[in-house]
């Protein structure tokens, strides 16, 4: 336990299974960690009726995530969940990382201005998910069972039968999609006997979380050999309630039993922190780091998302705010195919999207652990290098990699994007997530507040007229219109572009239109609105065949 | 695009080729290969371009089997 938190307990209840006859189930999902929650709630917001199983009726204890991108954090705004953790959270977009005492380079992950969400927020992970509990629970459409382990998964073609395990015995449940959100360990995964192919990283690192009061900024510190740790690196973060994340380096060799214990961990601190600082520690663990993946996401009805399907190590906040962006993937796409408007190959381009965007996220994740364990004598001299240069020369700053952090993936090469036919300039390229900046409007003051939920076609000018945009929204899959500038009537959502960054940021010349998909990324511009092109690339996003 | 230059190229090779011993002289093995390893990224971020490196990087393998 710690002193900071008090961890809630949600009760189990006693399930009609095991007294009645069991219903079918639309769709289930496997696990209530932050992934698990997150599609949940996605899916409930659609009007999809979700039932999630966790065979634990608590968060997640002691010391896991706690760097929250903001792409995790705009994904909670559309999920209804944003204000808690954003709120709760630390802001930083500072990094610095130190060779011995030096400050041998230093980072700003958001130098502009005109976003709703920081860089990042750092944030415990209980509070995390408890934010999304709390979410998740005021939708009548989800209910989540505590304490209903699944034990066992029979996929079949339309759908899977699980056994579920309860402290009051054990029931079946037949369901047509089940999404697998059961963590690095998956028991699912396991017991389908599905690849999870990768390498384990040999060094170990204690993880610690003290509570101290000390008014350092808050920045991502990271040391390369300091005087305290000698040859090997830390890694300090703050948390909010005076909760510091310090992540020492051990080396393979170290004892992970030993090194747990508090009195090898106080020398440590005190050597780092200084004999005068007071602390308490929370919670300590010794970790060894893992990158793998699945070689697929979607076995057919199932479907697989976090820590289950992709596993990196910590450096660079890569995990939950992966799976986080798994989930908003997901989500759209499955409620399309449940309420049969787009057909089950759309769910494809959830595996081929997610597993670009897995390949790149271990690929960052490998290298920065590459650079902090070095696997050979050699790799250790160019690391050495590089971090000797960095100190006189800024070329070698480039190449210290202390983490890449977390980034939204671009979807570049999805089957789901229509190539552009114009030039434009800026990064708003198909398969980008689309960028905020402030706006005045009924919804709110950012855009992004007018981006999602649905399909919309963000328009700069009045180019759209009154049947058109009626038609979009009354089309199969609908299409609202959300129009920059100009006056507009009921047909669409007008908004103002308060510091003319919406048309910085696009590029958006009078007549441009962006297509935005249900999950923010763009898919599909041109410079003048075109009906037909733009039904064309409906069609395209939701898999959908062209209509005539 | 760039090509890897493997034709002499330096004005006066065996003044280059003392000074680069010379640049090791009174270290160590550790320490020479630290040198030789900042002298490699110093130079490889002169060179910048990337089709260039790798045909270095490739050249350099060359007829240097796996142990
Ligand atoms: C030290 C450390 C630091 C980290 N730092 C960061 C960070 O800063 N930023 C970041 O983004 N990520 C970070 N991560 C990674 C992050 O914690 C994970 O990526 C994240 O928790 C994955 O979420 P998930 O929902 O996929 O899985 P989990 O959080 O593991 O949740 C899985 C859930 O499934 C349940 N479950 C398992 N089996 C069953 C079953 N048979 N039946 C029913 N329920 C079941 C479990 O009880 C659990 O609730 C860190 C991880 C570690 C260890």
């Amino acid at each position: 336990m710690t002193a900071t938190y008090t961890y809630p307990k949600y009760a189990y209840r006693r399930p009609p299974e095991l007294d009645g006859p069991s219903a079918r189930r639309g769709v289930v999902v496997v696990g209530a960690g932050p992934v698990g929650l997150a599609a949940a709630i996605d899916l409930a917001q659609r009007g999809v009726p979700v039932l999630v199983l966790d065979d634990d009726d608590t968060v997640s204890v002691g010391s896991r995530a706690i760097c929250y991108s903001k792409r995790t954090l705009e994904i909670l705004d559309r999920l209804g969940c944003g204000e808690p953790v954003a709120g709760k959270g630390v802001g930083w977009k500072v990094g610095k990382v130190y060779q011995g005492s030096e400050l041998a380079y230093q980072f700003d992950l958001l130098p502009e201005s005109g976003h709703r969400r920081p860089a990042f927020v750092n944030l415990q992970q209980y509070y995390f998910e408890e934010a999304l509990v709390n979410r998740a629970r005021a939708l009548p459409a989800l209910e989540i069972r505590w304490r209903h382990k699944v034990t066992h998964v029979a996929p079949a073609a339309d759908g899977a039968t699980l056994r579920v395990a309860t402290d009051d015995g054990e029931y079946a449940l037949a369901c047509d999609w089940l999404v697998v959100c059961d963590g690095a360990r998956s028991p699912i995964r396991r017991l389908l006997g599905l690849d999870f192919e990768g390498q384990v990283f040999r060094d170990r690192f204690l993880i610690v979380d003290i509570r101290m009061a000390a008014d350092h900024p808050a920045e991502r510190r990271f040391w390369f050999d300091p005087p305290f740790h000698p040859n090997q690196s830390v890694l300090l973060h703050r948390q909010p309630d005076d909760v510091w994340r310090v992540d020492f380096q051990l080396g393979w060799d170290a004892d992970p039993e030993a090194e747990k214990q508090p009195e090898r961990i106080l020398p440590r601190l005190t050597a780092m922190l200084g004999p005068d600082a007071h602390f308490e520690i929370e919670w300590a663990s010794v970790y060894t780091f893992q990158c793998r993946r699945m070689q697929r996401f979607r076995h057919g009805r199932l479907v697989f998302a976090g820590d289950a399907a992709h596993l990196v190590s910590p450096f660079g906040a890569r995990g939950a705010n992966s799976g986080i962006q798994d989930a908003d993937n997901l989500g759209w796409k499955l409620s399309l195919v449940v309420a049969g408007r787009a057909p089950e190959a759309l769910l494809d381009t959830y595996d081929a999207e997610r597993v670009a965007a897995a390949d790149e996220n271990l690929r960052n994740s490998t290298r920065s652990t590459d650079f902090i364990t070095p696997k050979s004598a050699v790799s250790r001299t160019f690391r050495d290098a590089v971090l000797a240069l960095a100190r006189r020369h800024p070329f070698a700053r480039r190449l210290v990699n202390s983490g890449r952090l977390s980034v939204p993936a671009v979807l570049a090469d999805s089957p789901l994007n229509t190539p552009d036919a114009a030039s434009f300039a800026g990064a708003m390229v198909p398969g980008t997530v689309a960028a905020d900046a402030p706006v005045t409007g009924a919804c709110g003051p950012w855009l992004l507040d007018y981006l999602g939920g649905g399909f919309v076609l963000l328009v700069f000018g009045e180019g759209v007229d009154a049947a058109a945009a009626r038609a979009l929204c009354a089309a199969p899959v609908p299409c609202r219109v959300v129009q920059v500038g100009g006056a507009g009537g009921a047909d669409r959502e007008v908004i103002g572009d308060a510091e003319g960054l919406v048309a910085a940021r696009y590029d958006g010349r009078p007549g441009t239109c962006y297509l935005v998909r249900p999950d923010q990324h763009v898919c599909a511009r041109w410079r003048a609105f075109d009906a037909a092109a733009v039904r064309a690339a409906l069609a395209r996003a939701t898999c959908r065949p062209p209509e005539t | 695009m760039a090509t890897l230059v493997t034709d002499p190229n330096i004005a006066a090779p065996d003044d280059f080729y003392e000074a680069l011993i010379e640049a090791h002289r009174g270290l160590t093995d550790a320490q020479s290969a630290l040198v030789n390893a900042k002298l490699v990224l110093l130079l490889a971020n002169h060179i910048g371009d990337a089709g260039v490196l790798q045909a270095a990087l490739a050249a350099a393998r060359e007829d240097v089997a796996s142990a």
